[in-house]
């Protein structure tokens, strides 16, 4: 398998995790070093007063993983670039995962704000990995703009539907000139190893793993699948038949009867 | 004096970031914090005084996806 660079930086797994909805911090940290990633999604949140102090990062190896906090809660490119500024001082980063999503329903990224902060954070020296609508427009319009990679959805943020938006990612795949990673909706892997087979680059992966009933053994599992998915596309997939007649894999040789 | 953290006001005696920093014992890791809408890099803290009313931003790192 091919190593993915993204940004200058070589990743090995191809399996990108998100620390959301973890029961415990143990379980993440299980599941973190089952899954072999090599970069994880952190959050922010607001300090108020009488917080009880987590103790999450110290359950994350954040020497050896390369961390990519996100942006998620803000509604716009002008809280986004505050928050990148933020997150690069509380992590230690210039990488960020970016997320637009005001509205809280679907968690649908807004694209015209997406693309409007990627531009500035671009410019302002971080590396941006845009989560974004799965639309091969958009994607190209990220690209030029400064996106390290793109992060397309397959379906809305935690439903597990896989991907719905499988022929647009196809567009965005063959379109690309830097890294698709596929985000969001992918509920299991089976799903990841599609994208994989498709030819994404790589595929950040949260509620699947986190909620699922052992959390480590289903990052095993996907860790598995990325790596089968990936393989698979790079030993050259075979093309479809339309025809639904058999075509023989064996040599018509009557022996039996003449 | 009074000053607003995250939007709710709060009485402190802290002279500066650093002193309300302990005020509000927040973690060695992970957090970043402003001053009415700038990033004060924590290198900063000890040198930044606090004035009435200034306005605190201040987060933490959380689990998230």
């Amino acid at each position: 398998m091919q190593n993915l660079i993204i940004a200058g930086r070589e990743f090995s797994s191809r399996l990108f995790l998100g620390t959301g909805k973890f029961r415990s911090n143990q379980e993440m940290q299980q599941a973190i070093e089952a899954s072999g990633t090599e970069m994880v999604t952190l959050a922010m949140k607001r300090v108020e007063m009488g917080d009880a102090n987590d103790d999450m990062l110290a359950h994350i190896p954040h020497q050896s993983l390369q961390l990519l906090p996100n942006t998620s809660g803000v509604r716009d490119a002008e809280e986004a670039v505050f928050a990148a500024q933020l997150a690069r001082e509380a992590f230690g980063t210039n990488w960020l995962k970016l997320e637009i999503h005001p509205d809280p329903r679907y968690l649908l990224p807004d694209s015209v704000e997406t693309l409007k902060a990627t531009e500035a954070l671009a410019k302002m020296g971080f590396v941006v990995l845009p989560y974004c609508q799965a639309d091969p427009t958009l994607c190209k319009r990220l690209e030029e703009a400064g996106a390290a990679a793109v992060m397309p959805l397959g379906a809305p943020i935690g439903t597990n539907r896989g991907l719905r938006t499988r022929d647009f990612l196809s567009i965005i795949i063959e379109q690309a000139t830097v890294p698709v990673v596929v985000d969001a909706g992918i509920g299991a892997p089976s799903h990841a190893a599609e994208a994989m087979e498709m030819g994404a680059s790589a595929c950040l992966v949260n509620t699947a793993i986190a909620v699922a009933g052992q959390p480590a053994a289903m990052a095993a599992a996907f860790k598995k699948a990325v790596e089968a998915g990936r393989e698979a596309y790079e030993a050259g997939l075979p093309a479809q038949i339309h025809s639904l007649e058999a075509q023989a894999s064996s040599p018509l040789t009557s022996f039996l009867n003449d | 004096m009074q000053v607003f953290l995250n939007n709710e006001a709060l009485q402190t005696e802290a002279a500066t970031v650093s002193e309300l920093s302990e005020q509000l014992s927040l973690p060695a890791m992970g957090v970043a914090l402003a001053v009415d809408g700038k990033l004060v890099p924590k290198a900063s803290w000890a040198d930044t005084p606090l004035h009435e009313g200034a306005r605190l931003t201040v987060i933490k790192a959380v689990c998230g996806g």
